[in-house]
């Protein structure tokens, strides 16, 4: 074994961490640490003099690990791995050791407690770095071609600006007609602009030559990991197997049937999807109609807002009242929803348009009985009794029933309601945390279809980052299979989040490297301690134990 | 001098390390006692860790992950949440479990990290120095810890808690749904078994001894004792070194 020469850096940060921790005699202490031939601290580690300084003390001191002590390895980490691989050194030697937002920046009125915290917290790194090991990463073949499930706005969109870059899309949707929810709805809020309008787009994927259309077709299995993905479309007359390197959902959802609301019927009692239908066969002539919002939704059972209800109610009542003015329309609502720069304006045109606004209490909610509808008045305390010859309620939107099947083959999650869950709420709203899938759409969340839009293009633009290259780098930090001690036991496989474990010809389990994302649950888990985790061994993670414990 | 605890804590990437991080942009001042190693999941934090830890005499153990819900991996923390509750249970039995808390932490929870941290070194340092790292070492706690070590290091338990999930959500080999109750009851008995049995071994491993020495030497009854000698003798873990008077003796293999 080659003898371990340690380098310590650590880093002033300016007086971010100078002003509390004393680098110089950190350093000092650094040195005499075990396997530490060289220990210095600097002004800022980061800048172009911090990282020569690095890259002279690799040079001069033969250094085989290098540790820093600064800020977080969440921003920083990336680049001093950098400079340690343009030196020739194996980016897994690099240890980084937090004492800015971890200790200067957190105990400023305890200098000397975080003096020696900061002690602590280097002699861990260093003892871990003696144990580090030079990993690789792994390079994953692309195939450039992608698979786009579901043929509704969000999927129109994203298998077009897909196939405009000049990349095979496969566009499969379940139904035999392109466009989704478009073909139900009359007009959309709130320019009521027609959906025919929007349809234009399912012609051009028509006509479009990169893009493989697959109606009244379902997947049936996707196997494989990013850049190849082998998907199983199962079509009315025979099933195809495709080769992708991405994979981007975009299923939508469906409206609620509201069985068991306020009386549905589907004839005097319908819900807002069934009155579009009607509007465009110019079927509506009823004197009193009232709206219902918030029919399942908010509730126990479904807590989240439908989110494009509110809009929708609104502009259905204008439509009704331009058409015949003298329409009497009340609708009952808890609460209004029109987020943007133009929709809270527009609510209060409507109102100003004689449609007539009830709040109701949703502990007490409307009732339909005998041919009226009697409705708890807050401000009054007492019920308010109304005529109707037509009720519409405004029912959310809901996860496909087939989500489930779906996210399974994916091996994605759903959240709690049932729609796709991203990985990241804020900073990767269209990812899933497997690498190479994305979502969009009403498929993660009821959205407007500008919104659809907006995340099908983010989606597209996502995918081409993978599929503009041949090929794919992924994290060295996997887990990994010692075949003398496992027995086979399979709990591994079944705990596995990502299905990265797998058995092979010989019933030998072993871990699929490009799948793997590295979190350890595996190698705390199995029986026979057989797994161990990349980057976070175990002999690792017990000499930082140790290092904390030690005398000095 | 005032007591300062040394605690150590797991915190996972993506949530608690980086509330954790946030605590420090935020300029969020909390005690200087924790000494953090980061790890990708909270998941990956297995019951051996703590035990070593504790073994070696630090006063406590505070492990970090992101909301149930919101794991970076999907369902890690739920496993660290099942490898937690069955530590202590074990701990419990020797009166260790307040040294130890699992909690989580979102990215942008710096205050509640801070709050945690705060609440958890103010625990410790009501409870003391940790028995095993004062003066007067507490020698019989470090032969228990020893032994429950290797409880967790057993595989019918590490098997028993990777597959809890599995066992209570989805449904076992026989196609049946154990409840979480019954699971957890079974849980218990496993483990305090698998702990008389290796008090039990490691106290052969000292000195071979009559059932009757070592129900006085590891505080248990004889009948129990017994029992989980023929289980280790089963095992090829224990046999009969010798007799003494009417008393067998058994020595550790």
């Amino acid at each position: 074994m080659t003898e371990l020469r340690i380098g310590v850096f650590v880093c002033n940060c300016g007086s971010n961490i100078g002003s509390i921790i004393n680098c110089s005699e950190l350093a000092d202490y650094a040195k005499n640490l075990p396997n530490v031939v060289f220990a210095e601290d600097n002004l800022y580690t980061c800048s172009e003099t911090g990282l020569t300084k690095i890259k002279n003390g690799i040079k001069e001191h033969n250094l085989n690990r290098v540790v820093v002590a600064a800020c977080t390895p969440r921003t920083h980490e990336p680049l001093f791995r950098g400079i340690c691989n343009e030196m020739g050194l194996n980016p897994y030697y690099f240890e980084f050791v937090n004492i800015r937002e971890q200790c200067s920046w957190v105990h400023q009125k305890e200098i000397h407690k975080a003096n020696l915290k900061a002690r602590d917290l280097v002699k861990m790194g260093v003892a871990r770095s003696a144990r580090l090991e030079a990993l690789e990463k792994y390079q994953v073949e692309v195939t450039s071609s992608s698979l786009v499930i579901g043929g509704g706005i969000s999927g129109i969109t994203a298998a077009l600006s897909l196939a405009e870059q000049g990349f095979e899309v496969y566009l499969v949707e379940k139904k035999r007609k392109l466009g989704g929810m478009l073909n139900d709805l009359y007009r959309i809020s709130p320019n009521y602009e027609d959906p025919s309008e929007y349809l234009q787009l399912v012609k051009k994927v028509e006509q479009q030559p990169k893009i493989i259309l697959h109606t009244n077709s379902e997947i049936i299995s996707i196997e494989g990991y990013i850049g190849n993905f082998y998907v199983t479309i199962k079509g009315q007359n025979k099933v195809e197997s495709v080769e992708v390197g991405t994979i981007i959902v975009a299923v939508g959802a469906q409206v609620l049937k509201p069985v068991d609301y306020y009386n549905y019927n589907g004839k005097d009692i319908i819900t807002h999807q069934e009155l579009e239908k009607l509007l465009k066969e110019n079927k509506i002539n009823q004197k009193n109609i009232v709206m219902i919002q918030c029919v399942g939704s908010r509730i126990e059972e479904r807590h989240y807002c439908s989110n494009i209800c509110c809009m929708n109610a609104l502009k259905n009542a204008i439509i009704i009242k331009e058409r015949a003015p003298d329409t009497n329309i009340t609708i009952l609502y808890r609460d209004i929803n029109t987020p943007g720069t133009k929709n809270e304006l527009y609510y209060r045109d409507v109102r100003k348009n004689e449609v007539i606004f009830l709040r109701y209490n949703v502990n007490k909610p409307p009732v339909i009985e005998d041919g009226k509808i009697r409705v708890y008045n807050n401000s009054l305390k007492d019920d308010i009794e109304l005529d109707y010859d037509l009720v519409v309620l405004s029912t959310p939107l809901i996860p496909n029933e087939d989500n489930k099947a779906l996210s399974q083959m994916l091996k994605v999650p759903l959240e709690e309601n049932g729609f796709f869950l991203e990985a990241h709420v804020k900073l990767r709203p269209v990812d899933f945390a497997t690498d190479g899938l994305f979502v969009c759409g009403s498929a993660k969340w009821p959205v407007s279809i500008s919104e659809a839009i907006a995340q099908a293009k983010a989606t597209a633009a996502k995918a081409a980052i993978i599929l503009c290259k041949p090929r794919f780098e992924v994290e060295g930090s996997t887990a990994r299979v010692d075949t003398e001690k496992c027995v086979g036991c399979e709990v591994c496989i079944k705990i596995c989040p990502y299905g990265a474990i797998t058995k092979d010809d010989n019933d030998q389990v072993l871990v699929r490297n490009v799948l793997c994302k590295g979190c350890g649950l595996c190698g705390a888990t199995c029986p026979h301690q057989a797994i161990s985790i990349n980057h976070f061994t175990n002999p690792q993670i017990l000499s930082q134990i140790n290092a904390l414990v030690e005398r000095e | 001098m005032e007591f300062e605890p040394k605690i150590l804590g797991f915190l996972c990437n993506w949530c608690s390390y980086a509330g954790a991080d946030l605590a420090g942009v935020s300029r969020i001042q909390y005690p200087p006692n924790l000494r953090v190693i980061r790890v990708m999941c909270s998941g990956r934090v297995d019951p051996v860790f703590v035990l070593d830890a504790l073994m070696k005499g630090l006063d406590g153990v505070l492990v970090l992950g992101c909301h149930l819900g919101d794991c970076h991996y999907i369902d890690g923390n739920y496993e660290a949440e099942s490898k937690y509750r069955a530590l202590e249970m074990l701990l419990e039995n020797i009166n260790l479990n307040d040294r130890i808390n699992l909690d989580w932490v979102s990215a942008s929870e710096g205050m509640r990290f801070a709050d945690l941290v705060d609440e958890f070194t103010e625990k410790i340092k009501s409870l003391g120095p940790s028995p095993i790292s004062s003066s007067t070492k507490d020698l019989k706690l470090l032969d228990e810890l020893q032994a429950i070590k290797r409880v967790f290091s057993n595989s019918r338990i590490r098997s028993l808690i990777g597959r809890e999930r599995k066992i209570t959500l989805l449904e076992n080999t026989y196609g049946e749904t154990i409840d979480f109750e019954k699971f957890n009851k079974i849980l218990k008995d496993a483990l305090d078994s698998e702990f008389y049995r290796s008090q039990i071994y490691l106290s052969l491993l000292k000195k071979s001894a009559s059932v009757k020495d070592i129900s006085q030497e590891i505080n248990i009854d004889k009948t129990l004792v017994f029992k989980n000698l023929l289980m280790l003798r089963q095992r090829g873990l224990a046999d009969v070194a010798g007799v003494d008077g009417l008393d067998p003796i058994y020595k550790a293999l």
